[in-house]
């Protein structure tokens, strides 16, 4: 777990530190630039969804095994009001922020595990991951 | 970070340098809309080529520009989405609809060119 990486957000800049750090590890563990770039846009996403909603948080990014599959996993995780409705918020182009409600279906589309937790005034926790294809 | 916008007869280019926070392309959508006005601008060329993401609030910042360019008299062009990013920009379910995109700097001059020949 000494390869975690822990990166705040709490502003528009930590949203492109993050997603650049994402990038530079997936480059690290031999994602393809393909997927580097939508490991990226993911975790863009997901960030901007901390700093909309929350104001603040995490996101943390860690290389991972599953069934000898190599892959990375992205955590982001807020302390802030939470969604009342995730089937809600996970539908194309539902937004309650002004936006264009892409963000958290945007994310899980792009990545191939997708997990998100949330309850209403205790945050929400978005955990997903890629995983390195054999070929290609 | 602000995104240099040159005037090139009665065109804009902005060309993107490097990564943008949320903050720099909305500025960037303001210095645009402004400069159509100021320089009677026909076309304006976005130029994307050193962009390494576009996410959602990037996309909607340069359909903003598109849209509000042309209400004020003027053609936009993206030009330069790399092909990763093109990739991962239709898997978030991204689209520029109705925006007019060319290849590269080049393709977008000679874009615009043709517009103005169909005005005339």
């Amino acid at each position: 777990m000494s390869d975690e990486l822990r990166l705040a957000i709490a502003s528009d800049v930590d949203i492109v530190h993050a997603r650049e750090k994402g990038r530079e590890l997936a480059a690290a563990h031999g994602f393809t630039l393909g997927d580097q770039t939508v490991i990226a846009t993911a975790i863009s996403e997901v960030a901007r969804n901390i700093l909309l909603y929350a104001r603040r948080g995490e996101v943390r990014i860690r290389p991972a095994t599953d069934t000898g599959r190599d892959g990375l996993v992205v955590i982001a995780e807020d302390h802030g009001p939470g969604i009342r409705d995730i089937a809600q918020a996970l539908q194309d182009g539902f937004s309650t922020s002004g936006g264009l409600g892409l963000g958290l279906p945007g994310a899980r589309r792009l990545m191939d595990d997708f997990d998100l937790k949330s309850a209403p005034g205790q945050g929400t926790t978005v955990t997903m991951a890629k995983w390195k294809r054999s070929h290609g | 970070m602000e995104v240099p916008i040159l005037k090139q007869g009665h065109y804009l280019i902005a060309s993107i340098q490097s990564a943008l926070t949320d903050a720099d392309l909305s500025q960037l959508r303001e210095a645009l809309i402004t400069r159509v006005g100021k320089y009677r601008a026909r076309g304006v060329i976005v130029d994307v080529t050193a962009l390494d993401v576009m996410d959602s609030f990037a996309v909607r910042t340069l359909r903003d520009i598109a849209h509000m360019a042309r209400l004020r008299g003027s053609e936009t062009v993206i030009v330069g989405i790399q092909p990763e990013v093109a990739f991962a920009m239709v898997q978030l379910g991204l689209s520029l609809k109705g925006i007019s995109t060319a290849l590269d700097l080049e393709e977008g001059l000679a874009f615009l060119d043709a517009k103005a020949r169909e005005r005339v």
